[in-house]
């Protein structure tokens, strides 16, 4: 029992790194249209840039906003000089992102070295609590409680406030918000670099988890991002928060009991989902 | 008197279409300018030029002297212009009050005192107020549509073809709607239905293959079975 219990906090902390990365690419699919593959990238600078800042800083709290920072930033020069000239065009939006992805990822190399980088979890959520015969990594702890309080705040935002009113409407007709007067090219930049912010944000997270930080982590991650994303219905949000949360405890269950399969479970999954609902689980397809 | 309203000679191209050769007009304050046309003769893009949803590419729109070509629709729309489109332009995502909410610039107290006045305009709307708009009839939307141009104090209202589709007796209802809120504000209103813009229209203008051909009161115009026939098509039994 105990086995369990642990594989549901690894596979709910790990669903919570997914959901970080997942939620901002849904929401940019869903309001903007845009198939964004610089959210690997932007996970990789979230990474790299914590580490660095980490170490100059020595405090982990500011070397998150350090990530997020970064993220903002790059997402808003994204969005405003390559993205937004090709709304409405999928190719080009996929070549230029696949583009940006492999700039960027060998800026990282450039800038920090070809080879990994040690990465030590901060003192104070390092230890591990046990229960029993139930052994708990307080930063995977540490990783839900975040995963919740960023889904709550995305919750809120969408839900509860004028900007993600604007946001929901933008999603059905973005020409009518602008008929209500409404400027809806702040939003989309406004929720293009909140989505790359969530990605740096899911980066930094995930190098104390795995003890290193290297130029390939993104598209490992990045991948598990769009299948959360097809699975959960493209462009809801609630869509990528229980899809994170399956594809998170599928990965921790299936590389327990039988590690072979690991690689393919997901994909498995995301087939047998597709099959059965093809709009994915929320089904909220992109109106576009 | 200055027309609130002026567009002179524009021109808008729909991709490679020329759809729009030549339309001017001149809409002054307190009255209702209709635009009568047949099918595709460029009545709605007329329209969405002025809020600028399709940009014309030359020519002058003025709004209360405010040159509005060039603008974005969100600066367009700014200067005191409710658009009602075709198709109503409803966001279904959100609930009635939201669609409410979402077209105000502002949220002070005129703004919400004029809100609630809409809303005894539009009964059937209060009673849905906190569904989703999704759940609403045509006419329920049509009038959703209508309130959202009303909530601010806008110097012009642009109605496209509010009674297309919708049954006789809700078309009976947005008109007497119109007809209520007609002296209150100017109003351009794109109508297929003849008797629908008579009744609420006080001057016409016809536009057909992309230009004003044809203007006056429309008394004249609703006198004139030959011009009827001719440019509208309508058959008088």
């Amino acid at each position: 029992m105990h086995i369990f219990a642990m594989l549901f906090i690894n596979g709910l902390a790990e669903g919570a790194l997914i959901f970080l990365m997942a939620a901002g690419l849904s929401i940019i699919l869903g309001l903007l249209g845009v198939v964004n593959f610089t959210h690997g990238t932007l996970f990789i600078w979230g990474g790299y840039v914590s580490i660095w800042v980490f170490g100059l800083s020595g405090n982990f709290f500011i070397a998150l906003l350090a990530a997020i920072a970064a993220g903002i930033l790059m997402g808003l020069i994204f969005e405003r000089l390559f993205v937004r000239p090709v709304y409405g065009n999928v190719t080009a939006q996929i070549l230029i992102t696949l583009g940006l992805m492999t700039i960027f990822t060998d800026m990282v190399r450039l800038l920090w070295g070809p080879n990994p980088i040690p990465a030590n979890r901060p003192d104070f959520i390092d230890g591990t609590w046990i229960w029993g015969s139930v052994i708990i990594s307080q930063y995977r702890i540490f990783l839900i409680v975040i995963g919740v309080l960023v889904a709550i705040g995305i919750n809120f935002l969408i839900n509860r406030t004028r900007v993600g009113m604007i946001m929901r409407a933008g999603t059905q007709s973005p020409d009518m918000v602008q008929a209500m007067g409404i400027n809806i090219k702040v939003y989309f930049s406004g929720v293009f670099a909140g989505g790359a912010a969530l990605a740096a944000l899911g980066g930094a997270l995930y190098v104390p988890l795995v003890g290193s930080v290297w130029s390939g982590m993104g598209i490992n991650n990045q991948i598990l991002a769009f299948i959360v994303v097809i699975l959960g219905g493209m462009g809801s949000f609630y869509g990528s928060a229980v899809g994170s949360i399956i594809i998170g405890l599928t990965v921790a269950m299936v590389s327990w009991f039988y590690p072979p399969l690991t690689v393919y479970s997901t994909v498995i999954l995301l087939i047998l989902v597709l099959s059965l609902k093809p709009e994915g689980l929320f089904g909220t397809a992109v109106r576009r | 008197m200055k027309p609130l309203l002026e567009l002179k000679n524009i021109s808008t191209f729909i991709g490679p279409f020329h759809i729009l050769q030549g339309v001017s007009l001149e809409v002054y304050p307190g009255e209702a300018v209709v635009i009568l046309g047949r099918n595709g003769a460029g009545k709605t893009t007329t329209l969405r030029s002025i809020v600028g949803l399709q940009p014309a590419a030359s020519g002058q729109i003025t709004l209360d002297g405010v040159n509005l070509l060039g603008l974005p629709p969100y600066q367009a729309v700014r200067t005191g212009i409710g658009y009602v489109p075709e198709d109503y332009g409803i966001f279904d995502f959100l609930s009635v009050e939201e669609n409410l909410l979402i077209a105000m610039w502002i949220e002070d107290k005129d703004t919400l005192a004029r809100r609630d006045s809409v809303l005894d305009l539009f009964p059937a709307l209060k009673d849905s107020y906190k569904r989703p708009a999704s759940t609403l009839s045509g006419g329920q939307r049509q009038m959703l549509s209508i309130a959202r141009a009303l909530v601010n104090e806008n110097k012009i209202i642009l109605i496209d073809e509010p009674s297309k589709g919708l049954a006789p007796i809700i078309v009976e209802k947005v008109r007497d709607a119109l007809l209520k809120f007609k002296n209150k504000s100017t109003i351009i209103l794109v109508e297929q239905n003849f008797d629908m813009a008579c009744s609420v229209g006080d001057r016409f203008y016809i536009i057909n293959e992309g230009r004003t051909e044809l203007n006056g009161p429309i008394q004249e115009l609703y006198d004139d079975q030959e011009l009827q026939r001719k440019y509208l098509g309508v058959v008088n039994a």
